[in-house]
């Protein structure tokens, strides 16, 4: 039989907690002043997936096929195979004589071989905005409604304790994309959320254990029991980290130039919220002087 | 909780047999009601274009608001209300009247019976409002006016939507209502997108009307002709518009030399225009299309038998094309797309590939994983995934849902993700042996007890983010939504019935010996 985990989790709690405020800052920071690289969906514009499938034509023929179009801030970069080029513009509405079939015409003239338009999207300027919008709502709802489950579930030093290990989760993911100029798009709204989802599981199960023990224990202190509960849990937060990060790996890897950066962000995510499940969710239930006499006392209240 | 009756494995089985046995109708031909059912493509996988288009019913309000002028002007003078500087700009009317109107004014504007200010039912509030200012009224659209113009105007554009893209053979399209302006179009698999976009970005109002010098009551216009760049003074009087066509057809015409539209009137239309050419042989008609004169022929003849023809330097396609639209019906507004996504089907499949290799490697290394950390139980855990699996798409093809290249990572991540479950209860009952307190079955009996309140609490967590993501979530993304959900639904049922099951045969025909966990 195994030997059950014993580390001292809790003695690393204060420097820990000094990294994760750090981090938190730092993301807070990139994120108001360098700012988010929103892609289409929330900026509005044009997204052409190219493919040309002749060796003569490099990435510079591309740029100028698509240039003194009038498209307004053109990038061009290569996307996956050899031959694939992800072109954005700026350019959101289209009109009778300048249009997605007139810039196709254009541009397979300059490049002087067939090109293969394989992806177009197009986002207008009042549709970008709802996206966005819509977005942000959700991943607001989605907050209030994991507050208000655990609030049900749990007493109030948990809610306190699993919200701000999501937003520590949310901003520090964030914080990375604004760091590495990731594009955020529709799909790193859904990643967040999953993220959440996630980060929010991982918490509950440390949090479900810290609870039980509360009472099986009751004249321990919240620091040995945190320790406890972390250790006697540890082997599941790993495994179950271990396999969803394999099968993230494998979307992230295999799963083609579309997907990266929603496999990405959720790689960071999952990271984080397993690390945010031990070294900020339970930090705060210290901190907030968790004992078994206040939890006997809200449940007498409610 | 390691007992099972006899009539719950049986319904356990059951249950999880005929939710898997879906994923073969994905396979079959077969007609059968239940074997037709199919999980769909989004399309991302199959390649189609998804476009989102808005009716601007800027003109409309404008022809709403013209066609209050006369009615309103009347009613002032019934109701014997003095007004001056009578006005309409910027789809507002706008007169003054004395203080001592004003009262009349308001009586008779905000009576819910009157005839021009209707009284909307549906919105409960006046199609028309207006504001005092320094004894001017100003009229215009109330919110609730302006959305029931446009709601009629995405209910009459629908059908006609319909119409066109069908007559571009489109198979399977879908068309529905988004909002009070808004038309979703989704093609799958469509091949040229930029053509029906041609085709719905026109609202191919048509209308035939005299070329004179004369002022005329009604008014006259200044075209220029498109085919010979020639201008025309056209009178407003329409003759004729193309509600009153029932059919046209491309055509050749073998003594110019060139595809004109053929078109056939209706009973109406066909004495009007009858007498209209008979009155007014030797001059010409304009055909108006959208705001263009495409051609304005010399009448030599009158046309009684309700067929006429359409010329103007059309190429066979430009014919086709303006056929189709005639026949199909004008838009009541201009359509414009907001937003477009559109995926070529060699990319479609391309994602289906790896979305389906990322899958299976995934799907392996997860239960290799498995076997190396728990051995036996592992091989437990890993049928528990693999009956999740099964009934995750089983459940998919059983609702006809839609699946996306993000949809495919949902059923990945629930791959991961399923596990959970399993291993939360693994955990907990090697706690328990290691307490050594009793025997085998109890310590599995508690494990599994004490790890179903974590195992709802964590899953309902991410559950609830789900949902909220299918609420607000667009097309892919939506997709991801549905195949988590589901996923995390299939994953309760395969870890908290199957391996608990499979986990009891094991356990009490083992009930002394040391389990390797």
């Amino acid at each position: 039989m195994k030997k059950l985990y014993n580390f001292n989790f809790v003695s690393k709690f204060k420097i820990a907690n000094l990294a994760s405020i750090f981090l938190t800052l730092i993301s807070l920071i990139l994120i108001s002043f360098k700012g988010l690289n929103y892609g289409i969906d929330f900026k509005g514009g044009t997204l052409i997936e190219l493919r040309v499938e002749s060796d003569k034509i490099t990435i510079t023929d591309v740029r100028s096929a698509f240039s003194n179009m009038n498209l307004g801030d053109l990038n061009v970069k290569e996307f996956g195979k050899k031959g694939d080029y992800l072109i954005k513009f700026e350019k959101k509405e289209f009109n009778k004589n300048s249009n997605i079939k007139s810039i196709k015409g254009n541009v397979i003239n300059k490049l002087g071989v067939d090109a293969n338009f394989r992806r177009i999207e197009n986002v207008g300027p009042k549709v970008s905005a709802e996206l966005l919008n819509s977005g942000l709502l959700a991943i607001g709802l989605a907050l209030g409604a994991m507050l208000f489950y655990i609030w049900v579930r749990f007493e109030w030093q948990f809610s306190l304790g699993s919200i701000t290990a999501i937003f520590h989760d949310v901003l520090i993911t964030l914080g990375i994309f604004s760091l590495l100029s990731l594009e955020v798009n529709l799909s790193i709204v859904a990643a967040v959320l999953t993220i959440v989802g996630y980060s929010m599981n991982d918490t509950v199960v440390i949090y479900d254990r810290i609870r039980e023990n509360l009472s099986k224990y009751s004249s321990s202190t919240i620091e040995d029991i945190s320790n406890t509960s972390i250790n006697e849990t540890l082997s599941r937060t790993i495994i179950t980290s271990v396999t969803t990060l394999l099968a993230l790996g494998s979307i992230f890897v295999l799963g083609g130039e579309i997907l990266k950066g929603f496999s990405l962000a959720m790689i960071i995510g999952v990271i984080i919220g397993t690390y945010s499940s031990i070294f900020v969710a339970s930090p705060i239930l210290k901190y907030l002087k968790v004992s078994y006499k206040s939890i006997a006392k809200e449940e007498e209240k409610n | 909780m390691l007992n099972f009756s006899k009539i719950k494995i049986i319904l356990i089985y059951f249950s999880f047999i005929v939710i898997s046995l879906f994923c073969y109708s994905n396979f079959s031909d077969s007609e059968n009601i239940f074997l037709k059912k199919k999980i769909n493509l989004g399309l991302d996988l199959q390649g189609g274009s998804y476009l989102l288009l808005e009716v601007d019913s800027t003109p409309l309000q404008n022809r709403q608001i013209q066609s209050k002028v006369i009615p309103l002007k009347k009613k002032l003078i019934e109701k014997k209300i003095t007004y001056k500087n009578f006005k309409i700009k910027n789809n507002q009317i706008s007169f003054n009247i004395s203080q001592n109107d004003k009262e009349k004014f308001d009586n008779f504007f905000t009576d819910k019976n009157n005839d021009i200010n209707t009284f909307l039912d549906k919105y409960r509030s006046f199609e028309l409002e207006y504001n005092l200012v320094n004894n001017q009224i100003i009229i215009g659209l109330s919110k609730n006016g302006i959305i029931n113009l446009n709601t009629s105007a995405v209910d009459q554009s629908i059908e006609i939507v319909r119409k066109r893209i069908d007559e571009t053979g489109t198979k399977e399209p879908s068309i529905i209502k988004r909002g009070s302006n808004r038309i979703l179009v989704e093609l799958p698999g469509v091949k040229d997108p930029e053509r029906i976009k041609e085709l719905l970005g026109k609202t191919a109002q048509l209308s035939f009307r005299l070329v004179t010098d004369n002022k005329t009551e009604f008014g006259n216009e200044i075209f220029i002709l498109t085919d010979t760049q020639e201008k025309i003074s056209v009178s407003k009087r329409i003759i004729l518009t193309g509600d009153n066509l029932i059919d046209a057809n491309p055509k050749y015409d073998n003594i110019n030399q060139e595809p004109i539209v053929a078109f056939t009137l209706n009973r109406l239309g066909s004495q009007r225009f009858g007498q209209a050419t008979s009155k007014n042989i030797g001059k010409r008609i304009a055909i108006i299309l959208d705001n263009e004169a495409i051609s304005a022929p010399v009448i030599r003849d009158s046309i009684t038998g309700g067929q006429g023809t359409i010329s103007g330097n059309f190429t066979f396609q430009t014919a086709t094309d303006l056929a189709l639209l005639l026949r199909s019906g004008a838009l009541p507004a201009p359509l414009s797309v907001v937003e477009e996504r559109t995926v070529g089907p060699d990319l479609g499949q391309d994602s289906i590939d790896a979305g389906v290799l990322s899958l299976l490697i995934g799907f392996i290394l997860v239960i290799a994983f498995m076997i190396v950390k728990y051995r036996f139980f592992g091989l437990v855990a890993n049928i528990s995934l693999i009956s999740n699996l099964l009934m995750l798409i089983g459940f998919l093809t059983l609702l006809e849902a839609t699946l996306t290249l993000p949809g495919i990572a949902g059923i990945i991540l629930t791959v991961g993700m399923a596990v959970d479950a399993n291993v939360l209860i693994f955990e907990r009952i090697k706690e328990e042996l290691n307490k050594n307190i009793g025997n085998n079955i109890q310590a599995f009996d508690l494990g599994f007890k004490r790890s179903v309140v974590t195992i709802l609490d964590a899953n309902i967590t991410t559950l609830i983010a789900s949902i909220i993501l299918f609420i607000f979530g667009s097309g892919p993304v939506k997709g991801f939504a549905v195949t988590l959900s589901i996923g995390l639904i299939t994953t309760l049922f395969s870890a908290y019935f199957i391996s608990r099951h499979l986990t009891s045969i094991i356990v009490l025909k083992n009930k002394d010996k040391k389990l390797l966990i």
